[in-house]
């Protein structure tokens, strides 16, 4: 059956169930990708750690909407706990509509993920009455209604078994009377609960609400408010609040700009009739920041990304969508690519069963190991005996991939205790030299030597200037960071750490009572000169010579020991910050290509359609095509020509003057006399493949038939040559 | 004698001319400023610093965003280095010359293709126009360099003549008129205009032979010249130019028109008929593309599975692209192909596919969210059933509305629907917000594959092909076919009268009074009932529209072009 019709635009293909067999994504794993003989391995592997990372981040971020869920859900059981008051004030308050506007910031696809777990944990725990609607659903009041009842009603039907009918019924008659249909509501609501109240008591959850229970509220979450069309909003809360006695209703507003959208779309009348509590939730820079910390700053994920990948990811985090979601995904991408195009990726696992899979490597695979940059860097340092062995011995090759890999997990180990560590101290120096977010730190971490750093040379100049109790809680800070690890050198530096700053702690007691007073009689000898003359010149020099004392003079004993410290922590650095590129087999873990990772996600369509019209040759590798810099040759396709030509229009093209300069350009390109009086005449085939040319053109957005001058065409894009 | 008009420039002119304005941004300003501009190289030489100045701004400002977005990465980027850069492409739109598009013509003309024989000149010849002109821009400080800025005429002749007279004289005098209606050469016709092409061929091809005196050679730089350096130029004055472009709403183009060439207006038989006896060049190129592209397939299908969308995207058609993966990776599967392209595609017809052919469902739904939230809930009840749907240019005319793309979104979310689509219009990306974006969830693929968009373009109402009206007329026979001969009577008659009134601009339609009596008059209709279902029976069919007029009353038209009409009543006479 073929796909082109002119009377049809769909069309449907089924095989027949019997003779169908489909591919499991494994197949097709191991169909394209690098190195088949062991990518069932690599896919297993690719997979496990994939679900971990989701299942991963799915936890981190109940986690970090639990504490704005939790004083949600306060709020909630609040709200509906006020009504049962006879307090006057109370009362008052009571017939406003209780709502929640939850400002959740521009990160709007992350939105969902969050309405979700609010809503599973608001039935869960506070009511089973909850629907959330959409703006697209709800154009007109009607449907907002319908959307709201269908889903209220719905809910009931999961829930309760015995509730089904009676909640079917209600459905059929919304069908039927969709105008009166807060009424219905209200019926419903109240066989609900009386049922709930009467007949089943003690079947209920046993939720710490149960007392509230008789009068769970209705909740309505509006996920989008901005989108809402604010006339459809305003009536229906004007006629929800005509039955707040009757239903304990409750709003709770997804606001992404402000909170002052409230007062935009809701005139005052109407925004009085409700009592509104502003939640913010956590702001989608943190909750990167935390799911960097949680899937990139850890020793448990083997798969690791380097600098310019995590450059484009955080890129397009911060200048696109501030998307919390996407960034997964493209942690997703990178994961797949990196196990579909590297065999040695078999290697990217816990370091037991990298262990294992070393020697399971094939010929080829070892092959493919000494073709790795960092490898053959290894090689060349060694002795030439052990040269030879390493290029002809398969085993003793598997012997020191073992022992390399095992380097390569040591140092992911001690690399992000000290990385943090680092970011401790410097996180707080004023202007931060470093950087405020750790992951910019460990982004100058994977690009070079960070001591080689400007900014890092600035900070450990700032550090040499802090005040004793300031580098003491930083130090101690420290120490903390380290305390968990279990590595045999960190458990080093933590008691050397331990030691200075219990040396430190005893400059407090021992040590100032003896050095305070020779320091005093240094600085006091020249202020009382000071107090004496006030000539500018003597002032300069006083301040000189001060200067001069000081830096001549004995450090003090605290500074000896503040030098020590951050020479020590200097030294920490150095030895295991060093770039991941440094380090023999990295590529077996580190996913490299940015390009790949960036076309992917961020393609700029049109800038690829330009350059194909532009410089066909770098698609169409045939040499007619080539000309020496960016122009076009004349022999290239009809609609590069006609692309190059209107380059040079203005608002408006006239077509008669195209066709001629596109009939001039494709004459010479097909060798014709110039000469000859048929030279650049337009005919027929020339016609036709302008016209081509031209509909194509039209087609991808470039012009636009346009009636203000006969003959014409409109230009859609700025810009020439 | 240019000498001579320096005496009428002042300093302050000048230095108001360095500093300020740039030029292309003076165009309207007398060219007695000009000549001094030119004829003053310190002048020129601190104009052209101060380009070279902000040119390194532009770049390092790019790079500088470059770097912020990750894609300072050079070694990696190779294949990114022929790309386009951004500023080129978003630019503001410059003040255009008439004849640039002639001249640019002509030097492609020139440039070394398949079989033209100058190839062994070196490369200084100024006919491979460089990029990197800016470095012997020096030398140009030819006077030619000003026809550019008020030269309107389109026609190569006039260009030439420009050329051939080395004078400045000429641009001051009359020609300097911004307008293009009255040229002299105008009427000359096809013939002066093949020998005045056939001249200036002549004069580039003896501009490029070294032999040739350096005054010719010298007269030819500056054509590419002003090119090259134009480019530069629009960079730190693009603001004025912005509005210098837009200033006067009045479009400098010339007035020539299509019936001039003489060549008739193509219907669409003959286009395909010509188009398909001609080879595709480079067919072998675009297979090497497509087999480049085809190599990715099973990375498709493990990414449509693993939850991704797939979207393709590039210049050239990707119909037969999507065509073979789905050949050969999508026969076992249940598919759904959507030609996005197709004029008169909607929402409803695609959920229809799913809902009737694909879930074999009976019965219809109230809103396409109903139908939605049933496809959701079939596939999530029933996880093994895989649906593929493939789209070609989801961007096409009928599915880029909000409602059909959030609906689309919809589905592309679902775990067991995955979807393969194609987009060709550059502001395509537009459609989608943040939101959808995620629910497509996709991932980009660049296929460039250089195919004509045959099919794609074949039912757009093209602007050049001739409008033959064969579908219309053949609709119309049939409608009428089917009718009562009164019912033909009555529309026969209200084609007539349109037809009477063919040449008369003001014409409105038929009042229905005046129609009704009409028809009683040839007695078609007894009674203004009748009348009424008849037309409704051809409104229903689109055979006509009604309007209300100024007095309330109602007027009558077919809504048919004449021509069409004539050929339509030519046939039922025969019949």
């Amino acid at each position: 059956m073929s796909t082109s019709s002119v009377s049809k635009g769909c069309f449907v293909f089924k095989p027949s169930a019997k003779k169908r067999k489909t591919l499991s994504p494994k197949d097709y794993f191991s169909d394209g990708c690098e190195g088949a003989e062991n990518s069932d391995v690599r896919f297993k592997l690719c997979q496990d750690l994939w679900d971990k990372i989701k299942t991963d981040t799915e936890v981190l971020q109940d986690e970090l909407n639990r504490k704005i869920l939790d004083s949600l859900l306060d709020f909630t059981r609040k709200c509906s706990s006020t009504r049962q008051h006879s307090d006057w004030a109370l009362q008052m308050r009571a017939s406003e509509i209780p709502t929640a506007a939850l400002v959740l910031g521009v990160n709007v696809p992350d939105h969902d993920m969050t309405f979700q777990s609010l809503s599973e944990l608001l039935q869960q725990s506070v009511t089973p009455h909850v629907a959330s609607v959409q703006a697209k659903e709800c154009g007109a009041l009607k449907h907002l209604m319908k959307r709201v009842l269908e889903r209220l009603m719905d809910t009931v039907v999961a829930v309760d078994d015995d509730e089904e009918e009676a909640a079917e019924q209600t459905n059929g008659q919304v069908h039927k009377s969709v105008h009166c249909s807060l009424n219905t509501l209200c019926d419903w609501y109240n066989t609900v609960t009386k049922k709930s109240n009467s007949g089943t008591p003690g079947k209920k959850r046993s939720s710490p609400v149960k007392d509230e229970q008789q009068q769970p509220p209705v909740v309505v979450i509006f996920k989008d408010l901005e989108a809402f069309n604010p006339r459809v909003l305003q009536d229906f809360i004007l006629i929800c609040s005509r039955y707040i006695d009757r239903l304990p209703l409750m709003f709770i507003f997804g606001i992404a700009t402000s909170p002052s959208t409230i007062q935009h779309m809701l005139p005052h009348s109407v925004s009085s009739l409700l009592c509104i509590e502003l939640f913010q939730s956590l702001s989608c820079t943190q909750h990167l920041a935390t799911v960097i910390d949680k899937l990139i700053l850890t020793n448990d994920f083997p798969f690791k990304l380097n600098s310019k990948v995590m450059q484009v990811l955080i890129s397009i985090f911060l200048y696109h969508d501030f998307s919390v979601r996407n960034f997964i995904k493209g942690v997703q991408l990178a994961l797949l690519e990196h196990f579909h195009s590297q065999p040695l990726s078999v290697l990217c696992c816990k370091k037991k069963d990298a262990q294992l899979n070393v020697m399971q490597l094939s010929h080829r695979n070892l092959e493919r190991i000494k073709q790795l940059p960092s490898f053959k860097r290894y090689i060349e340092k060694q002795e030439p005996q052990e040269q030879a062995s390493l290029l002809n011995d398969d085993t003793h090759l598997k012997e020191v991939c073992k022992k390399l890999i095992k380097d390569l997990h040591k140092y992911h180990k001690n690399y992000y205790p000290i990385l943090s560590c680092l970011h401790t101290l410097t996180s707080s120096l004023p202007r931060y030299p470093l950087g405020k977010q750790i992951r910019e730190l460990h982004l100058t971490c994977l690009e070079k030597n960070v001591w080689e750093n400007e900014d890092y040379q600035s900070a450990m100049k700032l550090l040499k200037m802090l005040a004793k109790d300031e580098l003491i809680t930083l130090l101690q800070r420290c120490a903390e960071i380290l305390q968990p690890v279990k590595s045999k050198k960190i458990k080093e530096a933590l008691v050397h750490l331990e030691e200075l700053l219990a040396k430190l702690k005893q400059l407090d007691t021992a040590a100032a009572a003896e050095t305070s007073p020779t320091v005093e009689e240094t600085i006091t000898s020249p202020m009382k000169n000071l107090q004496k003359k006030t000539d500018l010149f003597q002032l300069q020099k006083t301040l000189l010579e001060m200067n001069e004392s000081r830096r001549s003079k004995k450090l003090s004993p605290f500074e000896v020991l503040r030098n020590e410290a951050l020479d020590f922590i200097d030294d920490l650095v150095k030895k295991h910050l060093s770039p991941p590129e440094s380090h023999t087999l990295n590529e077996v873990c580190y996913y490299s290509s940015s390009a790949t990772v960036r076309r992917h996600l961020n393609a700029t369509p049109r800038t690829c359609i330009q350059a194909a019209l532009s410089s066909p040759y770098y698609y169409l590798q045939n040499e007619n095509l080539k000309t020496e810099d960016g122009s076009v040759s004349n022999a290239a396709p009809d609609i590069c020509i006609a692309y190059k030509l209107h380059l040079e229009c203005g608002r408006l093209i006239n077509l008669c003057d195209w066709l001629e300069a596109y009939s001039t350009v494709v004459s010479a390109a097909e060798g014709n006399d110039p000469d000859s009086d048929n030279f650049g005449k337009v005919d027929d085939v020339k016609h036709a493949r302008f016209i081509r040319a031209v509909s194509e053109l039209e087609f991808l957005g470039f012009i636009k038939s346009t009636k203000q001058k006969t003959d014409h065409v409109a230009r859609l894009t700025w810009g020439g040559c | 004698m240019s000498v001579l008009k320096v005496k009428f420039v002042g300093d302050g002119d000048v230095l108001e001319h360095i500093v300020d304005k740039q030029e292309g941004a003076q165009s309207h300003s007398g060219s007695v400023q000009k000549m001094v501009t030119f004829k003053s190289p310190a002048a020129r030489r601190t104009r052209g610093d101060g380009e070279q100045d902000v040119d390194e701004n532009e770049v390092f400002d790019e790079q500088n965003y470059i770097q912020a977005l990750g894609a300072g990465s050079a070694e990696e980027d190779d294949e990114d280095l022929s790309r386009v850069a951004g500023s080129s492409i978003f630019t503001f739109q410059k003040v255009k010359r008439g004849h640039s598009m002639a001249q640019t013509a002509n030097e492609l003309a020139r440039t070394p293709g398949k079989s033209v024989t100058f190839n062994t000149t070196p490369n200084v010849e100024p006919s491979t126009p460089t990029r990197t002109g800016r470095n012997h821009r020096g030398e140009s400080r030819t006077p030619q360099r000003n026809k550019k800025v008020q030269f309107v005429s389109t026609t190569p002749h006039r260009l030439r003549k420009r050329m051939t007279t080395p004078s400045l004289q000429s641009d001051s005098d009359s020609e300097l008129s911004p307008s293009d209606s009255g040229e002299d050469d105008d009427d000359d016709g096809m013939q002066e205009e093949q020998k005045v092409k056939k001249e200036d061929k002549e004069n580039s091809k003896t501009s490029r032979t070294p032999s040739k005196a350096s005054s010719a050679a010298l007269y030819k730089t500056p054509a590419k010249k002003s090119k090259t350096t134009s480019e530069p130029l629009t960079q730190p004055s693009m603001v004025e130019e912005y509005f210098e472009a837009h200033g006067s709403s009045k479009i400098l183009t010339s007035d020539r028109t299509l019936d001039r060439l003489h060549t008739p207006k193509l219907d669409r038989e003959t286009l395909v008929r010509l188009l398909e006896g001609k080879p595709s060049c480079y067919y072998k190129e675009i297979q090497q593309l497509h087999g480049k592209h085809r190599k990715h397939f099973s990375k498709w299908m493990l990414q449509l599975q693993l939850g991704f969308s797939v979207l393709v995207y590039g210049l050239g058609s990707k119909k037969a692209l999507l065509e073979d993966f789905r050949v050969s990776h999508l026969s076992e599967e249940i598919h759904l192909v959507i030609n996005g392209f197709f004029p008169s595609i909607t929402l409803k017809s695609i959920l229809n596919a799913l809902t009737c052919e694909v879930l074999d469902h009976q019965g219809s739904f109230r809103t396409p969210a109903d139908q939605i939230q049933f496809i959701t809930q079939t596939l999530k009840d029933s996880p093994d059933l895989h649906v593929y749907l493939l789209v070609h240019n989801i961007d096409g005319p009928m599915l880029r509305g909000e409602k059909t793309q959030s609906a689309l979104g919809q589905l592309a979310s679902l775990p067991n629907l995955h979807l393969v689509a194609s987009l060709d219009h550059i502001n395509a990306p537009i459609v989608w917000d943040q939101f959808k974006q995620s629910q497509f969830n996709w991932l980009w693929w660049e296929c460039v594959t250089f195919q004509h968009y045959a099919e794609e373009t074949s039912y757009e109402n093209s602007l050049l092909v001739q409008q033959t009206g064969a579908l219309a007329l053949s609709s119309l026979t049939h409608v009428l076919r089917s009718l009562t001969p009164n019912a033909r009577g009555i529309f026969k008659l209200l084609v007539k009268f349109q037809l009477e009134n063919k040449d008369n601009p003001s014409y409105t339609g038929l009042s229905f009074q005046d129609f009704y009596q009409r028809c009683r008059e040839a007695f078609l209709v007894n009674s203004d009932l009748t009348l009424r279902t008849q037309l409704t029976e051809f409104r229903d069919h689109k055979l006509i529209r009604t309007r209300k007029g100024a007095d309330g009353v109602e007027y009558l038209i077919v809504a048919v072009d004449a021509s069409t009409l004539m050929d339509f009543l030519e046939n039922e006479e025969g019949d």
